[in-house]
């Protein structure tokens, strides 16, 4: 019963932490996007919250960069379980263009574990919003 | 007695990684230290493994928001290297995209810095229009953010007469929404006195250093590459730099406004000049030994490329000046002096999350570093004074 009530809620309302580990705000833009009057995703019941404490989703994007690595451990370790990663954007994946920089780990996966990916550069709001609903139907 | 207070690198309302460390006396910002390089990711180095063509999608992607800024600065240098003339057609296109750009990212601006101000309605209001915009580019180039219609020599498509018709018929909508806003501090005396007075710079300082963009034009610095140092199509165009004398965060909202309302002007002479005739020239694949600097007037300010050749089909160097780099150190000085409230509205994108830091019953003196007890009544007695004290901005005037 208990548990029930936890998954329905926790379909019913992801919340979910921004979090730019390098890229080049294409895919920043169209988060914020997906959030506005167009898209809407607050229809959901998805929230952008301030601080990974609160959040149930982690919607990354870009491709990691040395000095974002041990910050990025920190915020999925400060995020409470259960919880589901997102990679969106086709840097976050693997690097896009930026692949075989001296200065990038080349995706979010080679970091923290991923659930979803959302490919793309820069993956369309439209896309995000059916990245965060797929996530939403494996729970 | 001085605290500091971390922001950053990842915090809630920032959309890129950037740390600032604030010394703060009471309330008062005495300094501020910006501390760079956590999306350091050696654009540059990578530049010098592609070739000429295949750089213009890497310039593209240094920035989301301004793309065609940079791309389109690359490509200006590289047809210099190259001696290339591009058609005058695919010049317009070029141009034109540029400006709807420029549109884009001022809506986009607005509303987060409606955001901050805590006017979350013109937030959505702006990024609803701002759709409207990212369609038409989405139209013309094919993609909403990351444009790729550049090409050496020109643009990648051409525009026919229906999406001429599009680009105008949205433009007149943006064109009245805009006006809307322009009449907003009118009806919205609060938001213009949240806004004014907040993060100086006065118009030596802007000068001293090296304001660039909106920053400096809000400081009455009249400085626009398209005016200065016209290129392409800039010299046949009907429009004018926009400048306010406030020199705060209201200067800056004012200026933006003005200029979405020149772009518009500017888009709609494009389109209705659009020469006839084809849209690139072809490129040769290698480009002869030299350098070049190539200058553009992004929506954040002046934008520079250095390129040089050493006659192979890649750049032996590719240097990178954007605009916001060259605003930093005046960003350092309107933080000077303000209060904590204000940073989000003078760093605009960053939302620092003061409310939720602890609170002590134990108050101490900023000044003498005494710690007390101070009963609640006391609290607001102090409160209302400075109220009284603080400058008035109630009656702050809308200058447009």
């Amino acid at each position: 019963m208990l548990s029930k009530l936890a998954r329905w809620s926790r379909i019913k309302s992801p919340w979910i932490l921004h979090l730019n580990s390098g890229a080049c705000n294409a895919c920043d833009i169209e988060i914020v996007a997906a959030l506005t009057p167009r898209f809407d995703v607050e229809r959901f019941g998805i929230l952008l919250k301030a601080t990974p404490r609160h959040a149930d989703v982690i919607v990354a994007s870009g491709p990691v960069t040395r000095q974002m690595r041990d910050r990025l451990i920190r915020i999925y370790e400060q995020t409470p379980d259960p919880k589901f990663v997102i990679a969106v954007g086709a840097c976050a994946m693997s690097g896009c263009v930026y692949r075989g920089a001296y200065n990038i780990l080349g995706g979010i996966d080679q970091v923290i574990p991923v659930d979803m990916y959302v490919p793309g550069c820069p993956a369309r709001p439209d896309a995000i919003v059916d990245g965060v609903v797929k996530l939403l139907g494996k729970l | 007695m001085s605290f500091e207070i971390p922001i950053g690198p990842q915090h809630p309302a920032l959309k890129e990684p950037i740390s600032l460390r604030m010394t703060v006396e009471g309330e008062v910002i005495t300094n501020a230290d910006i501390r760079l390089g956590y999306n350091h990711r050696g654009i540059e180095k990578v530049a010098e493994e592609k070739n000429w063509t295949q750089n213009i999608y890497l310039a593209e992607r240094i920035c989301g928001i301004c793309s065609h800024s940079h791309a389109t600065c690359y490509v200006q240098g590289v047809e210099k290297l190259m001696e290339l003339q591009p058609p005058r057609r695919g010049l317009y296109i070029r141009y034109l995209v540029s400006e709807l750009e420029r549109v884009h990212s001022h809506l986009l601006w607005l509303g987060v810095a409606g955001h901050e101000a805590g006017f979350d309605s013109f937030f959505m209001y702006v990024w609803r229009d701002r759709e409207i915009v990212m369609d038409l580019l989405e139209m013309i180039t094919g993609n909403r953010v990351h444009y790729a219609i550049n090409a050496i020599g020109g643009v990648r498509r051409d525009l026919d007469a229906g999406q001429k018709a599009k680009v105008l018929e949205g433009v007149a909508t943006l064109k009245k929404r805009s006006e809307y806003y322009l009449n907003l501090g009118g009806t919205e005396p609060s938001f213009v006195a949240r806004i004014a007075g907040v993060g100086r710079l006065s118009r030596e300082l802007a000068i001293a250093l090296c304001a660039t963009g909106p920053t400096a034009r809000a400081s009455g610095v009249a400085r626009d590459v398209r005016k200065e140092d016209p290129y392409a199509v800039y010299d046949e165009l009907d429009f004018e730099i926009c400048t306010a004398d406030t020199c705060d965060v209201l200067g800056r909202v004012v200026v933006r406004i003005k200029e979405l309302l020149e772009s518009y002007k500017m888009i709609e002479q494009m389109v209705r000049n659009l020469p006839a005739g084809d849209i690139a020239c072809k490129a040769p694949r290698k480009a002869k030994p030299g350098e070049v600097v190539s200058r553009y007037e992004a929506p954040r300010g002046e934008n520079i490329h250095y390129i040089r050749a050493n006659g192979t089909d890649r750049p032996e160097r590719l240097k990178v000046r954007a605009p916001t780099l060259g605003n930093y150190p005046a960003t350092v000085e309107m933080l000077k002096k303000g209060f904590i409230a204000d940073i989000p509205l003078i760093f605009a994108a960053i939302d620092p999350c003061i409310c939720c830091a602890e609170r002590a019953v134990a108050l101490i003196d900023a000044r003498g570093g005494e710690t007390a007890v101070v009963r609640m009544s006391d609290l607001r007695r102090q409160a209302i004074a400075r109220h009284l004290n603080a400058p008035v901005k109630g009656n702050a005037a809308w200058p447009l």
